[in-house]
């Protein structure tokens, strides 16, 4: 995808709209339907550089709660960037610089007396590649946990380990063998064992960045099933970049371009009436 | 000097044969190189081969075998005078007459059958390089006709050429693995004649080191005591003292320098610690011997301790020092291999970067930590230089590192340095040592390769 698509893609005749940047930035941030869940996270005008080069154009998104948002677009369009930005993963990359306002529950995150530490608790993460601790299953849903200081004995961690994976969908495959290393599952179990580590803190919001994309059509399948039970529990943001995903398992659907947010909507509204054209090309497959 | 100079034409020759090989080879298909089997070069390193290789191979065997061959001739050309002798004047004899021949000054004034024998050598050694110019010009010449000869588009050149370059590859591997085998069979075989002389049982348990045995049987001497654990324990001693210094400071130095050194920074301190590796160790020796023991000395007195100028102490630490960038260096290496996604994964969970070092990096590069100390415990095993200047030579069984204590390496410099006949249980002891010195480290590297090795196989 580069400034070729402008040119090459199939603008209706009725509809001029599309004949620059600043003009789509304008329309695409106003969410003018209300959603019937009240907004978890709230980011409003961020910008993001990597040194000197610019990831993140004025984007501004509502995340409602107990959905799933996808964040789809081409790649190299800056949704691990907005991701990253949620849980201040991005502060852990030297070069990155971000800018603007994200309040989770209306608090903002990037307020300096809020410690990281804390919000990353509250927003576990789930990455791209399967990323389990070279230690037993057991450890690995213990460890988030045990550094929070959030059990008291062994009991108390016991009964956290059983209740993540079992929300996770892993426990009975695994309830006899905890003691074996999270590196000896297959790829959709060392998955769900991150996601069992991620919920093992209780946090409110859970972002996947493309969990499936490492993962066979089955153990996809899983996590898409499992991303619909836990989002009774928690607000789900999720990278994706296949469109029948984002249509099966989300509710609400950003697009992004170029570092910008070009339009956000439920997601049926997404997937059958975009108003952007960029948006409509993207998700009939002409690009990306 | 002459050598030098056929051997640099010799190799001038064979340049010349891989350029004329090449434009040979384009003229013959007029330059469209799609129409030869192999590319141009190939032929050219097929003339080459062939012009170079022979005569090359040919000069350095001739090189070998010459001297000795010449010092039989000459030997057998004054075989009336020598006749008497024993094989020990002969060799001085020799010696003389080489001496002599080229050029360097003589113990005695020669006398007239030594001038003759001298004049001989010097005639033969030139009627040899003769004869090996000769030999090395025929060869190259006709190896030269020879590969030109050969050129044409359908030569399988490449594969020819590769051939041979595989031969010589292999022959390299194969002469590093003789002469391992080489030093093990000599230092077994003399270990069997050590232990003909001394039990095993009381090398391996006796207590007492005291290797002097008298020169003449009726001279008052030591007797021999050959129990080798004062000697061992010296050097476990000294290793565990450099340990001590090198393990802590190694590996938080790794730490350092893989997770929290900006790159930059990384790119002064790495190189800077290396560089104690690369100071001779003879250097640290006089360092720990001229410095620090004497610091040591003057330190404990002050306080009431008696401490030898030759401690364990002061050689250890010292070695320690040195061996610091051998532990710091692999696990910055292996730290450095754990994957960034499993500190994203601590990080995401609110670790805290020392929590995420102490529980997930160390934990998944403990392997590779393990296999950098079991290597840097076989050098300081091994180390000479740093004991022999500083650590002393009496064979103390004690735990006490203020004390002198001595080293099996120690033991074989001094062993072998002394005036004894070589076949005297003290001078075999020597290699006794050695081969326990040699299976310890080998046992030791090859446990530290095999547990780095198992580390790699865990994350790619
Ligand atoms: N660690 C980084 N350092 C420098 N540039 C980065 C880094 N991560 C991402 N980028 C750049 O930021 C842009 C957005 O990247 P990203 O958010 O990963 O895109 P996406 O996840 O949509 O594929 C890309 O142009 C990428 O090159
Ligand atoms: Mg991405």
């Amino acid at each position: 995808m580069t400034e070729a698509i402008y040119v090459e893609g199939t603008v209706r005749p009725d509809e001029e709209s599309v004949t620059g940047m600043s003009e789509a930035i304008e329309t695409d941030t106003t969410e003018t339907e209300t959603a019937p869940f009240p907004t978890k996270v709230k980011a409003n005008n961020v910008d993001a550089f990597y040194a000197e080069k610019q990831a993140l154009f004025g984007v501004s998104l509502d995340v409602p709660e107990n959905q799933v948002t996808a964040l789809i677009g081409p790649s190299g369009c800056g949704k691990s960037t907005f991701l990253r930005c949620i849980n201040r993963m991005n502060d852990t990359i030297p070069i990155c610089r971000v800018t603007g306002d994200i309040t989770i529950d209306e608090q903002d995150i990037y307020d300096p007396a809020i410690d990281v530490v804390q919000l990353r608790a509250r927003v576990g993460m789930v990455f791209q590649k399967p990323n389990p601790f070279p230690k037993s299953i057991y450890e690995n849903v213990a460890y988030g946990p045990r550094i929070h200081g959030m059990a008291q004995g062994k009991a108390d961690i016991d009964d956290l380990v059983e209740s993540s994976l079992q929300r996770a969908g892993l426990w009975n495959e695994v309830k006899d063998r905890l003691g074996e290393s999270g590196t000896s599952l297959s790829g959709g179990q060392q998955q769900r064992l991150c996601i069992a580590r991620a919920i093992a803190v209780n946090p409110d919001v859970i972002l996947m960045d493309e969990p499936c994309s490492a993962l066979d059509p089955i153990a996809t399948a899983r996590i898409e099933e499992l991303m619909d039970e836990l989002r009774q529990n928690y607000t789900i943001v999720i990278v994706t970049h296949s469109m029948q995903q984002a249509a099966r398992v989300s509710q609400r659907t950003a697009f992004f371009h170029l570092g910008y947010l070009v339009e956000s909507g439920a997601t049926e509204m997404i997937f059958t009436n975009p108003e952007d054209t960029r948006t409509q090309d993207y998700i009939t497959g002409r690009f990306g | 000097m002459n050598t030098i100079i056929l051997i640099i034409v010799l190799l001038g020759l064979t340049t010349f044969a891989y350029r004329y090989g090449r434009r040979k080879a384009l003229t013959s298909v007029e330059g469209r190189v799609a129409n030869l089997h192999s590319l141009p070069s190939y032929h050219g390193a097929y003339v080459a081969l062939w012009c170079g290789l022979p005569a090359l191979i040919v000069v350095a065997l001739w090189l070998i075998l010459q001297t000795d061959l010449v010092e039989r001739m000459v030997l057998s050309g004054i075989s009336d005078g020598i006749s008497g002798m024993t094989k020990g004047q002969i060799s001085l004899l020799l010696s003389d007459i080489r001496n002599l021949a080229t050029g360097d000054i003589t113990s005695r004034t020669p006398s007239p059958m030594v001038q003759a024998a001298a004049a001989h050598y010097v005639e033969l050694q030139r009627l040899g390089f003769m004869l090996m110019t000769g030999a090395a010009v025929i060869l190259t010449s006709g190896g030269l006709y020879f590969g030109l000869k050969a050129i044409q588009p359908t030569l399988r050149a490449r594969p020819q050429v590769e051939r041979i370059v595989r031969w010589l590859l292999l022959i390299a591997s194969v002469i590093a693995i003789l002469t391992t085998i080489g030093i093990i069979l000599s230092l077994m075989f003399e270990s069997i004649r050590f232990f003909g002389q001394v039990n095993p049982i009381e090398f391996l348990f006796g207590l007492t080191w005291s290797p002097q045995t008298a020169l003449r049987a009726d001279q008052v001497g030591g007797s021999g005591a050959f129990g080798a654990v004062p000697v061992f324990a010296g050097t476990l001693l000294i290793t565990v003292i450099a340990m001590i210094v090198a393990v802590p400071i190694g590996l938080m130095a790794a730490i350092y320098m893989a997770e929290y050194a900006s790159p930059t920074t990384r790119s002064l301190v790495k190189p800077a610690l290396e560089i104690l590796a690369g100071i001779p160790t003879v250097v640290y020796g006089f360092f720990a011997a001229l410095t620090i023991g004497p610091l040591f000395r003057g330190a404990g007195e002050s306080i009431g301790l008696s401490v030898a100028s030759e401690s364990a102490l002061a050689a250890g630490l010292v070695m320690g020092v040195m061996i610091i960038p051998f532990v710091s260096s692999l696990s910055d290496d292996v730290i450095n291999a754990v994957p960034q996604s499993l500190r994203d994964g601590s990080y995401a969970l609110g670790a805290t970067q020392s929590e995420t070092i102490r529980q997930v990096i160390l934990p998944a590069s403990l392997h590779g930590i393990v296999g950098a100390i079991l290597l840097a415990v076989s050098r300081a095993i091994g180390e000479t230089m740093i004991v022999v200047m500083a650590a002393g030579l009496s064979a103390n069984l004690t735990a006490n590192p203020l004390e002198a204590v001595t080293t099996v390496t120690v033991q074989i410099v001094t062993l072998l340095v002394g005036d004894q006949e070589f076949d005297s249980a003290k001078t075999l002891a020597a290699f006794a040592l050695g081969l326990v010195l040699f299976l310890v480290t080998l046992a030791l590297n090859v446990v530290a390769l095999r547990v780095v090795r198992k580390y790699r196989e865990e994350y790619d």
